[in-house]
């Protein structure tokens, strides 16, 4: 099919625009006549806050590039000039800290919003995937930004993390020299961390959400109740029964949440920007040094499951490959997801017991794992990690059986919502 | 477009003989990037050997040096921390040393070239975080048969006063004796080989 250069007709300056770039046409497919379902609900929000907080990382990190050095000699230094003496630098760096949290508790609410309803199933299959990708990436912008400021826990950290890949046989330790481009954390690792979270991964990510956003749109959006709205659509013009246009429904009410989640961010960056201790660990204000391990080597609270899942994993005829595998599956299960549930419906609403038992428990495990991932190593901690991680995979890898089994209601023709 | 004229074999051999030498040309492309992330010539330089002056070291005590960015203790042991090394062997996962993680002169009880100066790199075989030399016993929140050694505070793995561990801790390996050799009686040269001189 041919492109046609303005489809809509429009006329004087728009008219030029579009004879020449699909600005109207953009507009309309994507906002004014994209049809979202009527009745989403509160976890709705946490794809357009997603966006929020994206650009504020990007908005901030523009801004604290131009006094960060990328130097082991003085990157610690430059972000306490940037945290004493650039005018509103501890707001733009606690804005950016903050919004790497806020990001993940975001992102964590947005996806479980997905195992909710059942958002991963056909024909949404690569809007999950591209969405685990995001996920994936926005791990390892986290991971390499929080090394940035050299802190004793950013280059512990990173020690640890870079690590792990010392674990594959054979090729494991000449592959971690390779990484870090030294014998040990450095200044040429510093360097390449840099690179990766200022230029590398940020391209992919706003890639990915692009691809994230177009794929949706193609196959639009689900709902609370799993039913495809496209199934009733008005006769004359093709409208979907129960869609009602992205923009000015969805706008208006995304604005409300927008509003509701900076009065909380806000908060958070203006009263406590270290969280207590949780969103900036106290180590990270002390300079890295290669020749003391902190305490307690932690990792941020977003990777706190992830973590707890290494640690609980006993290493295996000598190497600790075990634990890595079992961490990085944790993430990769999930791009099985969409194949893994064979339930005759998509929402939670009209699954039966054991989806709503297996959730629930995945979702008390999935917190258990975040808590103790965070805490110092006690038998007590290792064997709830133990349960915790066991329980994680169930979740995963049992769903095509439980799914299956159980006992579902109806789902209704039409999504179920009561006008306002 | 008429067809007319095409000969289709050459337009495979084309195609193909195209896509080959673009391959060929990504690849090499791609090794000028991928090289470049190894370790400079400066870092190389970096990684010399370092030389540790034991004069005042007392029994009892730790000391730490930085060589290639990690930390290497020395350690002079006790006659009773050396006697301690016995007391355990039953609690660890390789008491004998099989595993190569030390140069051979060192593949002994004591994984030293002289049992009362132990030289060990004090970064975890876990996860390389630099483990707690705990030398305090008995104490019971660290092992039952605590007779002092190395607590990693990172995941709890625990090593014996020769850097060996225990089983059922995380880190799957002893720790690591570095190349090492002795100058004359008070120096130590980490990082290359007895004999190599």
């Amino acid at each position: 099919m041919a492109i046609v250069p303005n489809p809509y007709k429009t006329t004087g300056f728009l008219g030029w625009i579009d004879d020449r770039f699909p600005l109207t046409k953009l507009w309309k497919d994507h906002l004014s006549e994209y049809y979202a379902p009527k009745n989403f609900n509160f976890w709705y929000y946490f794809g357009s806050l997603a966006l929020l907080v994206l650009v504020n990382q990007l908005l901030t990190g523009i801004w604290l590039v131009m006094h960060y050095k990328p130097d082991a000699a003085v990157a610690w230094d430059s972000v306490e000039y940037i945290m004493r003496d650039v005018p509103y630098g501890n707001i733009l760096r606690y804005l950016h800290s903050t919004g790497a949290s806020a990001f993940f508790v975001v992102v964590f609410l947005h996806m479980y919003r997905g195992l909710l309803y059942g958002s991963y199933r056909k024909p949404r299959e690569l809007v999950w995937l591209f969405g685990a990708l995001i996920f994936l990436v926005l791990m390892a912008e986290a991971f390499c930004g929080y090394v940035l400021p050299w802190g004793n826990m950013s280059y512990w950290g990173a020690n640890v993390i870079i690590n792990l890949f010392g674990t594959i046989p054979v090729i494991g330790p000449d592959l971690v020299v390779w990484i870090q481009g030294d014998y040990f954390p450095s200044d040429a690792t510093l360097g390449r961390l840099f690179s990766l979270h200022v230029i590398f991964l940020p391209f992919v990510l706003v890639a990915l959400v692009v691809a994230h956003l177009i794929a949706l749109h193609e196959v639009g959006s689900n709902n609370p109740d799993g039913v495809e709205i496209k199934k009733h659509k008005d006769p004359k013009t093709g409208i979907p029964l129960d869609g009602i246009a992205f923009h000015p429904y969805y706008t208006v009410k995304d604005v409300v949440g927008v509003g509701v989640f900076l009065i909380i961010f806000l908060g958070i960056v203006f009263f406590a920007p270290d969280g207590g201790g949780w969103l900036l660990e106290k180590p990270n204000f002390t300079p890295a040094n290669p020749l003391a391990t902190p305490e307690h080597i932690t990792p941020a609270w977003y990777f706190g499951s992830f973590y707890a899942m290494l640690r609980a994993t006993p290493s295996i005829a000598g190497s600790a490959l075990p634990g890595v595998i079992v961490m990085f599956g944790g993430v990769a299960v999930l791009f099985l997801v969409p194949w893994l549930d064979r339930s005759p419906v998509k929402s939670i609403r009209y699954k039966g017991k054991l989806s709503k038992i297996a959730l629930a428990l995945f979702t008390i495990a999935f917190v258990l794992l975040s808590y103790y991932g965070m805490q110092p190593p006690s038998p007590a901690g290792t064997l709830i990690s133990q349960i915790g991680t066991i329980v994680y995979f169930a979740f995963f890898f049992l769903m095509p059986f439980y799914t299956k089994l159980e006992k579902t209601k109806p789902e209704p023709e039409r999504v179920t919502h009561a006008a306002h | 477009m008429s067809n007319q004229g095409v000969d289709p074999d050459r337009r495979r051999f084309l195609t193909l003989s195209t896509t080959v030498v673009g391959g060929v040309g990504v690849a090499a492309a791609a090794w000028p990037f991928l090289a470049s992330l190894k370790p400079s010539e400066r870092a190389k330089a970096l990684g010399a050997p370092v030389s540790v002056d034991i004069t005042h070291l007392e029994a009892g005590q730790k000391l730490t040096v930085a060589w290639r960015g990690k930390p290497v203790w020395v350690v002079k042991r006790t006659p009773e921390m050396i006697a301690s090394l016995d007391k355990v062997s039953g609690d660890l996962r390789d008491p004998g040393s099989d595993q190569k993680q030390q140069p051979d002169y060192a593949k002994n009880e004591s994984r030293a070239i002289k049992p009362e100066i132990l030289v060990m790199v004090g970064s975890c075989t876990h996860l390389g975080c630099s483990p707690t030399f705990r030398p305090d016993h008995p104490a019971p929140e660290v092992d039952a048969n605590w007779q002092g050694g190395f607590y990693c505070p990172c995941h709890g793995s625990k090593f014996d006063l020769a850097g060996r561990v225990y089983k059922g801790v995380p880190a799957p390996l002893n720790l690591v004796v570095p190349p090492h050799r002795y100058v004359d009686n008070n120096t130590i040269l980490v990082g290359e080989d007895q004999g190599a001189a």
